[in-house]
């Protein structure tokens, strides 16, 4: 097994550990921690695959920005750690995942294994800030504008209703 | 190959220890410092047969034997787990920081180059803004894990200091990336080693005084010390979200402080300060723009490199200390309106007249 590979495995368990502490905790604080951890964890997958600017954005955007967000959510509201479970959500979330994983398997199997000559990482520019910028600036230069506007809608939604609970 | 791991690992420690040390020095500053600013003695207790002098005994031997040898209060309705967690990722983010930062150009050892650098990354100033989002955890997590009232109001108000100091910081920023036009750091501080006119080295501090500015307050906003020490704050708060904190944790949020403060120097010198760089020192010697020389052996280069960012990064750690001792504490909404309706517009506008000017000025040579 060589080095790649094995930091691979060591990653992907402790990835996949993780995140299922997202869904065993009964703490919320405690689940958002472990969903930090496995963001975290997938950011270092990246930089594994020598994509070093997507493994850093991920976690300045997921792990930093967002969950904290979702901290702090959770920490002004403080949500009763032990709300009893509920049956029918319970069986709807199993069956959804049991469906998930059987389209996974036949995808998978369906596919062909990976053979020696596929690059096992990027490498490259792929992903590299010009690359980025370039793609974002003129083949994709509609969405990214009309993303902003979607964002500065929803800002300016916020600032809305922020102001009437003044009043 | 194993030669090339022990110089890796050798870096690596260099630069924990160098941090860690000034950490601690810190700490002595900031005892002793303070005292001499305010017009007191100061720490002058503990002595080593009968050698107390300027509480260097004190601060660097009495008082971590002092912490760690307290006893470790967890609240007994607190969150046992996260309660022992959060000091560690307070700690952890400064501390690996730093593995970006240059603090010398290369270092020739007979065949093999050796850049002075722990990590050389494409994208190293991602890098450290990534890691300085992820140290709001340490406070938020320790402040929910006391179940303290005062704790939490300390991790709420912290959190939200810090994500709306980080957003100024990264505008701050940006005039820099775009006048240098990388976002790796070794880049950056080479590119200060050029001259302006034939005189000026092309320094970040000045294109860009008002990014420096911008950069160094949200910066400090970031470390949350007095001026910005809302999440603690001890005359509202007690002592914020490290109420519940004793002994050795305690000594880790306050080392994570002092890392700190350590990283912003050496980022504040790296971006605007010319990092490595001392003026007309190029890799052979002083070249000086009047059109005297002075050679130097590479070695004596390497070292006044090494010397120079070492003297920008305590230079600038003893002016945010200088600062703290100084300035008193804001209000609340003083320091959310300072990040927001003014860091925030100036930094936006230092970008936009910054693009313009290089657009202008593109075509003829720009640094």
């Amino acid at each position: 097994m060589t080095a790649p590979r094995m930091l691979f495995f060591i990653l992907a368990t402790l990835a996949i550990a993780s995140s299922l502490a997202v869904i065993a905790q009964r703490s919320v604080v405690r689940s958002a921690m472990a969903l930090v951890a496995t963001l975290f964890l997938i950011a270092v997958l990246f930089l594994a695959l020598e994509a070093p600017m997507v493994a850093f954005l991920q976690i300045l955007v997921y792990a930093g920005a967002i969950m904290v967000l979702f901290l702090f959510v959770i920490m002004l509201l403080h949500p009763g750690a032990s709300e009893g479970r509920r049956p029918l959500w319970w069986g709807l979330g199993s069956l959804t995942a049991l469906l998930l994983a059987l389209e996974l398997i036949t995808f998978i199997s369906r596919s062909s294994p990976p053979t020696v000559q596929q690059r096992s990482t990027a490498g490259g520019s792929f992903g590299s800030p010009e690359m980025l910028a370039r793609s974002l600036f003129t083949d994709f230069v509609l969405p990214f504008e009309v993303a902003s506007v979607l964002l500065l809608v929803a800002l300016i939604g916020v600032v809305v209703l922020a102001k009437r609970e003044v009043h | 190959m194993i030669v090339d791991l022990v110089i890796i690992a050798a870096k690596a420690l260099l630069v924990l220890l160098m941090v860690l040390n000034l950490a601690g020095l810190l700490g002595w500053i900031e005892r002793k410092g303070s005292a001499l600013i305010q017009d007191r003695i100061g720490a002058n207790r503990a002595s080593i047969f009968g050698f107390a002098g300027l509480g260097l005994v004190n601060t660097l031997i009495a008082d971590p034997i002092k912490f760690l040898t307290k006893e470790d209060f967890i609240p007994s309705r607190g969150d046992r787990l996260l309660h022992t967690l959060a000091p560690c990722l307070a700690l952890f983010p400064p501390l690996v920081t730093f593995a970006v930062i240059p603090f010398g150009d290369v270092l020739i050892l007979g065949e093999r180059v050796i850049p002075l650098q722990v990590a050389n990354l494409n994208v190293g100033i991602l890098y450290i803004f990534a890691l300085a989002s992820l140290s709001v955890y340490g406070i938020a997590i320790g402040a929910w894990a006391s179940n303290n009232k005062f704790s939490l109001l300390g991790g709420v108000r912290g959190s939200a200091q810090m994500i709306s100091y980080e957003i100024a910081l990264g505008l701050s920023v940006m005039g820099i990336l775009m006048i240098y036009g990388t976002l790796d750091l070794q880049e950056i501080a080479r590119a200060q080693g050029e001259l302006i006119w034939g005189w000026l080295p092309a320094w970040g501090i000045f294109f860009q005084p008002i990014a420096f500015l911008l950069f160094f307050t949200a910066a400090m906003a970031e470390t949350k010390r007095i001026p910005f020490d809302l999440p603690e704050g001890e005359s509202e708060l007690v002592a914020g979200y490290h109420v519940e904190y004793s002994g050795g944790k305690f000594l880790m949020f306050f080392a994570g402080e002092f890392a700190e403060i350590v990283i912003v120097a050496a980022l504040t010198a790296t971006l605007f300060f010319g990092g490595w760089q001392v003026p007309f020192l190029m890799r052979d010697g002083f070249h000086l723009p009047w059109g005297g020389t002075l050679p130097l052996p590479h070695l004596g280069v390497v070292l006044l490199q090494v010397g120079a960012f070492l003297f920008k990064v305590v230079f600038f750690s003893w002016l945010q200390i200088l600062l703290r001792w100084t300035l008193p504490r804001f209000r609340y909404d003083q320091v959310m309106r300072l990040g927001w309706k003014m860091l925030l517009p100036v930094a936006l506008a230092n970008v936009v007249v910054t693009a313009i000017i290089i657009v202008m000025t593109s075509s003829s040579t720009g640094p």
